[in-house]
Order: structure tokens, then sequence, then C-alpha cells
């Protein structure tokens, strides 16, 4: 049961550290399901750091700490009592390079829901499979070959690919992490159309260097900077009148 | 000289880090470069006589190894004519259908009737001509075939050592003729040796077979596999996944790299005190060699297993993470499977050595003369290396042979193994 | 207002080029609006020509402005501040035109006026032409210093225009009453006096769209006093 304007993710006083260094400081972000967030910024200012934190990938790092109170739906992400497992699943994953396993397309897609026992039967199974990769707009360029390898793929193909594997599971919330930076215009341009057509049904956080790319695909904008969030607003804004000055230095390419 | 080189630049009027253009067709330039292509020249001629040098050795290896042992797969048998119906022997033909044949032939005087048959076919040292365990061969021809025990017949039974040595190669002229006597009444003939590959251990050259050898050694390299693989992989995954990094870890890391080192029979005075010794298992069999042997591969299985799981992308564990596997998911069903091939190869190289092994096994006893294949792991058995160095202490010319054939056996059961096991890495190798 | 140069300094070569299309355009209109009064009074035909003729530059460079703005904005992407003075320009060169044409439109009336000595309320007319041809200056100095606070000073003086051109029009039509055969004269110069004022509206254009691009946000409804032309002539 959804209140309408609860945010889907809420990250409150959020701090990383590795070890001694502190990456992020002091994070306050709300995520609505309703739009696709763009987090934007120099490198190294620790977006894809922080967008780690929201599906607990730096629990994989052996020195990282986070504080601060991170909510899904309310429920504390980094509770004991919550199953980091179940956690990935409902909040998925894309990465900058595309990963498929060295499977078939068919496993590629249908290794998650296999684990997390979401189809009963083969029946069930394959028509996860499809709908899967009907959503993630693959559906009819490998129809005919879901038994070839995942790898055999085009950039884009395989891109595409680790999204549905991503919508196989069902998740509520999709992360990417830079999707488009390893892919060229074409492809980056069939990523952003489907992110247009998941908009509404996942809430979705994109990280990208691209600013062109973020005023595209989002509504709301977050601009970081050393770690901090220097500005959060929506897109138009950010990028016609930003209120903070760093904020215009760095889109209008006087930073640094 | 100044012509050939560009001009000099006037003091002052370019910025002091102005480099003027190369000039790339001096002298001094052609001759660096034919210089770089000449260094190239060489170090590909190296590189091709080192390879062409070990290829050499290992031709001069087996063409020696060939030419020495192909005589131990050749046996010379000779035609004995018997004749059953008057060799007096105590036997009833109706009893060999039953099952107590072995119990009724083994009673019925088959090797003495033998010798009157050799004697009466080759005069009166007929029996010296044919092998101390032709009466054998004679047994197994009345088992076969129990009808011809009605009237005469032929029976091809194996030469002895000397008639052996003189048909094989040039012998003591008496021998030699001998030989030519019986190859020109077309009573002897030269086949394929099978009781070579069929037989146990004997002191007869004639008999001597490495079964028992080869038994023995599938039986240890059965128990080395069984204990060091899944010791080894397990160790290497954990190792590589679950452990922290710290003192503690680092302290085994070194500890295995070292005891890959160790000299083989190390392992096998730990055998001796610990498996015998302490244990009281029996001595010189299969299950203590495996074991001895499987201490010493399973540091290598480690270390290639450590490498080869240190090789899988961590984009692949990061996609299945994210997916929501658990970290034993992410092993068993990513990180294992594209381990594999680095894991088989340092199994294959493990395995390899372990099978060529024989201090560590002659420490522990197998060194004993063993006439009779093991039947179970804990039998006391011996091992291809091991009989080939037994063999090979042997004065009897015909064990020179035998030693040498033996070789080509260990080098052909090396062979399959490391074919075996090349076929299931590239059966397992994905390209990601 | 100095901010910091762009880490690509074409985009800076580019701005800066596009600012001075602007400058330039402006100081030609400027000087066009000055030459046609001084035409006037001087009945200078060939002057009149010249102004006429001149025209012709003013609108080359605003086709100029516009192509330049258009590859900025395919090439540069730009955002922010940086998008909305490219905007911002783009709308000034065609006010800027138009207050060329009205430069021109005062040029081509120079020989239906032979003299006007006679009439005396126009000696109001040069100070009318000095005070809008200063708020076209005023605005177009805003737009290179990014100045909001000079802008909407520029949009306060358009009221004196306006009142001047109300009173103007006022007193020549009563002299057209009283001296019918001036009529045709007068009818002239009410034409150049309503284009002096449009000059002076046309300069809060200016000024409002440099207030824009300053600070993004529109600048207040100011207050245009009462719509006159609807009030009785008294």
């Amino acid at each position: 049961m959804n209140i309408p304007n609860q945010p889907k993710i809420s990250a409150k006083r959020v701090s990383v550290y590795y070890g001694a260094k502190r990456a992020i400081d002091d994070v306050s972000l709300d995520f609505d399901e309703r739009y696709v967030t763009a987090l934007i910024g120099p490198s190294g200012c620790g977006k894809s750091t922080f967008l780690r934190t929201l599906n607990r990938m730096n629990d994989t790092v052996p020195n990282a700490r986070v504080e601060g109170d991170i909510t899904l739906d309310g429920e504390d992400i980094y509770d004991p009592s919550m199953d980091v497992v179940q956690l990935r699943a409902r909040v998925g994953m894309v990465f900058q390079k595309p990963n498929p396993f060295p499977k078939s397309i068919f496993e590629n897609v249908a290794y998650g829901p296999r684990i997390h026992g979401l189809a009963a039967n083969k029946t069930q199974m394959a028509e996860i499979v499809e709908q899967s990769l009907r959503r993630a707009g693959l559906w009819d360029e490998v129809k005919d070959r879901l038994s070839d390898s995942g790898t055999a793929l085009s950039g884009g193909q395989q891109q595409r690919l680790c999204i549905a594997r991503a919508i196989a599971v069902d998740p509520e919330v999709i992360l990417m992490d830079e999707p488009c930076s390893a892919l060229d215009p074409i492809a980056t341009a069939k990523i952003e159309e489907l992110i247009h057509e998941l908009n509404g049904r996942y809430a979705i956080v994109i990280v990208t260097h691209n600013m062109q790319q973020a005023a595209r695909v989002s509504q709301r904008t977050a601009f970081f900077h050393l770690g901090t969030v220097v500005e959060y607003g929506a897109t138009s804004d950010i990028f016609t009148n930003p209120r903070q000055e760093r904020t215009k230095d760095y889109i209008t390419g006087r930073y640094g | 000289m100044s012509e050939t080189l560009v001009a000099q630049l006037p003091v002052g009027a370019a910025e002091p880090d102005e480099r003027a253009p190369t000039d790339w067709r001096t002298q001094s330039m052609q001759r660096r470069i034919r210089q770089r292509y000449a260094a190239e020249r060489r170090f590909r001629l190296l590189g091709l006589a080192a390879v062409v040098l070990s290829a050499g050795f290992l031709a001069v290896l087996l063409v020696t190894m060939v030419y020495n042992g192909a005589s131990g797969f050749v046996q010379t048998r000779i035609a004995l004519p018997v004749d059953f119906a008057r060799a007096g022997l105590v036997l009833d033909p109706a009893r060999l259908r039953g099952p107590g044949a072995d119990l009724a032939l083994a009673a019925a005087g088959v090797e003495d009737a033998t010798d009157n048959a050799a004697v009466a076919a080759f005069g009166k040292d007929g029996a010296t001509l044919l092998s101390d365990g032709a009466w054998l061969s004679v047994r197994a021809a009345i088992k076969r075939d129990p009808a011809i025990m009605n009237g005469r017949s032929i029976v091809w039974v194996p030469a002895s050592e000397a008639i052996d040595s003189a048909a094989k190669r040039a012998d003591s002229p008496a021998n030699e003729a001998i030989v030519a006597q019986l190859k020109a009444r077309g009573a002897l003939s030269t086949g394929f040796n099978w009781p070579f590959l069929t037989a146990s251990d004997s002191n007869d050259s004639t008999r001597a077979g490495i079964w028992g050898a080869f038994k023995g050694s599938l039986f240890t390299m059965v128990v080395t596999l069984l204990i060091a693989f899944p010791v080894g992989v397990l160790s290497a995954l954990y190792l590589e996944e679950y452990a922290p990094r710290n003192r503690w870890t680092d302290l085994i890391e070194v500890s295995i790299n070292n005891l890959a080192a160790v000299p083989s029979i190390i392992f096998g005075l730990l055998g001796l005190a610990v498996f015998l010794g302490t244990m009281g298992l029996p001595r010189s069999a299969p299950i203590v060699g495996g074991l001895t042997l499987a201490l010493m591969t399973m540091p290598v299985i480690v270390i290639a297993g450590r490498n080869a799981i240190k090789g899988v992308p961590p984009s692949i564990r990061d996609a299945a993470l994210g997916i929501g596997a658990s970290p034993v998911q992410v092993v068993f069903h990513h990180v294992l499977p594209l381990a594999l091939p680095g894991i088989l190869t340092g199994t294959i190289i493990g395995m390899a050595r372990a099978l060529g092994e024989t201090a560590p096994l002659l420490m522990i006893g197998m060194r004993a003369f063993i006439s009779a294949p093991p039947g179970r792991i804990s039998d006391p058995s011996t091992v291809l290396p091991v009989q080939i160095f037994l063999w090979s202490d042997q004065i009897d010319r015909g064990f020179v042979e035998k030693t040498s054939a033996a070789i080509i056996v260990l080098l052909v059961f090396l062979l399959a193994m490391n074919g075996f096991a090349i076929y299931l890495r590239n059966k397992f190798e994905t390209r990601w | 207002m100095g901010s910091m140069e762009h880490t690509v300094k074409a985009f800076d070569a580019d701005i800066g080029q596009l600012r001075g299309l602007i400058a330039q355009m402006g100081g030609l209109a400027e000087q066009a609006i000055g030459a046609a009064m001084e035409a006037l009074r001087l009945h200078d035909l060939e002057g009149a020509r010249r102004i006429i003729d001149g025209d012709k530059r003013i609108d080359a460079l605003e086709m100029e402005v516009e192509q330049l703005a258009v590859r900025i904005i395919a090439l540069r992407a730009p955002l922010a501040d940086d998008l909305r003075e490219v905007v911002a320009a783009l709308k000034i060169a065609g006010v800027v035109e138009r207050i060329g044409d009205y430069a021109k439109n005062i040029a081509k009336r120079v020989p239906t006026i032979e003299s006007h000595g006679e009439i005396e309320p126009l000696s109001v007319l040069p100070a009318m032409s000095v005070l809008a041809v200063q708020m076209v200056h005023d605005a177009l100095d805003a737009f290179a210093a990014r100045d909001a606070a000079a802008a909407e000073e520029v949009c306060a003086r358009d009221r004196q225009v306006d009142d001047f051109y109300n009173s103007l029009f006022r007193v020549l039509v009563t002299h057209m009453m009283e001296n019918p055969k001036t009529i045709g004269q007068v009818a002239q110069l009410l034409f150049v006096a309503k284009n002096l004022e449009r000059v002076g509206d046309h300069a809060t254009n200016v000024a409002e769209m440099v207030y824009f691009s300053a600070t993004g946000t529109h600048m207040a409804e100011r207050d245009r006093g009462p719509n006159s032309y609807l009030t009785p002539t008294a």
C-alpha cells in the first residue's frame, strides 16, 4: 500500500566512509517512484558510491561503512533483519559496462527468477523471460535465438539484456550506473527511449556523466560535488536556471 | 655536417623548449633502426632455437624409448603339438563345463603333460625351449575348447627367455641355430605380447606384465584425485572468496606456496610416520600412496585454483550480486564455472606429477615384489614408476626391453589422462 | 558579473562574437536615428539617402546574429545563463533591426518635410530622440554587462518618452486644427514622433530580455501609465 506522496526511497543524512576517507558527506535525497532521477557531477564526486548504497552493494567492499538512514517504502534497508538478497531483487542494478552472464540469452534472463523461485514451472518461466525481453525492447531481435550466448550480442543489445535481466525479478526500483557510457549514439538513444518507457512502472535512478542525457531522460536532477548534494530539483529548472553558482559553473562548462 | 642537420636556431629567437623537427633520414637514425630490427631477429631466432632444443630433447627421449621398448611388446611363440588322448591327463571332460572346472584342471597334471609333449616334439631339451608358464597356455586351451582332449592339436605356447631373446636380436650361436630350426619347421612365430598388458610382475621376463602396476597406479591416482581435488578447490574458494585479508591468511598463502616446492620424498617420510605409523594403515596400499600424493598435489591445485578464481572478472560477480544471488550462489553458479578451466589445468599438472612420483611411494613400502594386481585400495600394490625402477634393477636381458616398454605404457597413460583433462577444460571454456 | 571562462575557450570566443555583433548593430542603429533626426532638421536629402542605404547593413548583421546563434545552440548545447544569453541575443537582434527600420522610416520622410522651423512644438523632438537613443544605448550596455538593475532602470525611463509623445501629440493636433495648411507636414512629423516613441518601447523590450537573460525570471509587469489613446484629448 503506497501513500502516493511517500517517496519510494528516502536517504537521510547518509555518509559513506572508505576506511578513514569520507566519500559521501551528509546527503539527504528522496526518490519518487513516478520519476527518473538523474545524479550528475564531476568524476569522483561520489555519485556511484551513493547509488551503490541504495542496494547495499557497498557491503561487498571490505572497509566501507555507511551511516545514516536509507529506507525503501519506509523500511530501513540497513537494518540487520532486512534480507539483503531480497533487497537486491527489489532494487535492481544495471552497470556501466554491459555484463551479461556467459550463458544463453534465455538463461541470463531466467537466472534471477530461478534463484528467487518466481516461476512455478517451465511455461511460467518462458512467459517471464518473454515479458522481460519485450519490456526491454529486445524480444523482436532475439526471439529466434534465445539459446545463443548472451555475450554474442552487440554492446547495446547486451545492455538491454542486462536491463531485461534486472526487470525479470520484478523490481520496484532500477538503479543505473552510467548505462550508456560504453555505447555508441544509436544504442544510447535506444536505451534512453527504453528508460522513457520504463518510467512510471519503476522508480529509476540514473548516474550519468552526460548532462544532455540527464536533461533528456530525467524529471529530477541532483548535482553532486565533493561528496555532497549541491542542488536537487526539477530537471528543467536545474538546466535553465540553477540556483547555486557551483551548479551553474558545472553545467555551463566553467567548472575547474 | 651542419647541412644535414637542422640549422641551429639563433639564441633567444625561440622559446627554450622549442624542438627542432626530427630528421629521420640521417645515417645515425638509419643505423639505429637497422640495429633495432637486427635485435628483433636475434630474439626470434633465440626463441626458435630454444623451442627446437626442447623439442629435440623430447624427440630423442621418445625415439630411444620406442626403439628400446618396441620389442617388449612382441612375444615369441612356439607351436607345440600335444597328443591329448595319450597324454595321460586325469580329467573328465564333463566336469570342464561346470563350476568346478578350475579345480579339476589344477589336479589334472597339465604341467607334466606339457613337458612330455615338448620333449616329444623337440628332443630331450625341448622343455627348456618353452617358457615356465607354457603349461598355463595349454590349460587355457583345454578350458576354451574341451573337445581337443579327444585327439592331437597344436597349442601355441610362449617361448623361453633365451629363445625369445634370440628371436628378437643377436644371441649365442647355439640359440640362434635353434631359432632357425624352429622357424624352418614353421613352429616359431612372433606376435603382439598381450600378456605383457594383462599379467602381473614375475621373475620370468617373458611372463612379466604391467597390469598389476597399472592397476595400482590407477587406484592410487583415483584416491589422490578424490582427496586432492575437492579439498584443493574448496580451499582455494574459501581463501579467495571468504577469508579476510589479514596476517593469518597471508601466512597461510606463503605456507601453501612453499608446500608446493617441498621435495616429494619429504611427503614420503610424512606418509611413513603418520599414515603407516600413527594411523596404522596397510603398508604399500594405494590408499596410503593416494593420501601421500594427495598431500603433495593439493598445494598445486590450490595455487592454480586461486589464480583462476582471481581471473574471474568482478563484473560477473557484481552482476550476480545485483540480481540478488547469495554469495554461495555467486560462487557456484558463476565463479566456479568460469574458473574451472584454470583449475583443471592446475589439476592436470598436479596429477601428472603425482603419476610419475617414485620416491614417496618407495618410502611407504611400494617397492616390494607384488605378483597379483590389487583387488581393493587397501591391498598391497605397486605403481608404474616403481615397477619401472624395480625392473631396471634386474639383470636379465629380457627385462631391459620390458623396462622401456613399461615407460611407453606410462607415457601413454599420462597422455590419456592429460588428453581427457584437456577435453574437459575445452568443454568448460567459455568466452566472456 | 565576471564568472569564470568556459573550459572550452572556443565557446567563449563564440559568445564574444555574438555580443560583438549585437554591439555593432546597436551602434549602427543609434547612429542611424541620430543622423535621421539631423537630416530632418537640415532637410539633408543626401544624408537621408545614405541612411536608407545604410539600413541594409543592419539587416545583414541581424542575419549574421541569427546564423551564429543557431550554430552556438547546435554545436555548444548551451545551458542555464549561456542558453538564456543566446536566446536573448537572437531576440534583441530582431528588435534592433526594427529600430534601424524606424530610422530608415524617419529618413524617408525627410523629402516631404521642407521646413518645420515654423512649427514651434517641434523643438522637443530632438530632445525626445536623444532620450530614446540613450535608452537604446543603455539597454545594450546592460546586455553587455548582464546587468539586471541597469535594465530595470531603462524600463523606467520609457515613461518619459511616452509622456513626451503624448504631449507632443496633443500639441500637434491642436496646431493642425489651427493651421490647416500645415496638416500635410505636421502629419508626417506625427509619424516621426510615433517612430521615436516606438524606439523607446523597443528599448524597453531589449531591457526586458536583458533582465531575463541575467536573472532567469521575467521583469514585473511595469506600470505603463494610462492608456493615452483612449483618453479624449483635452
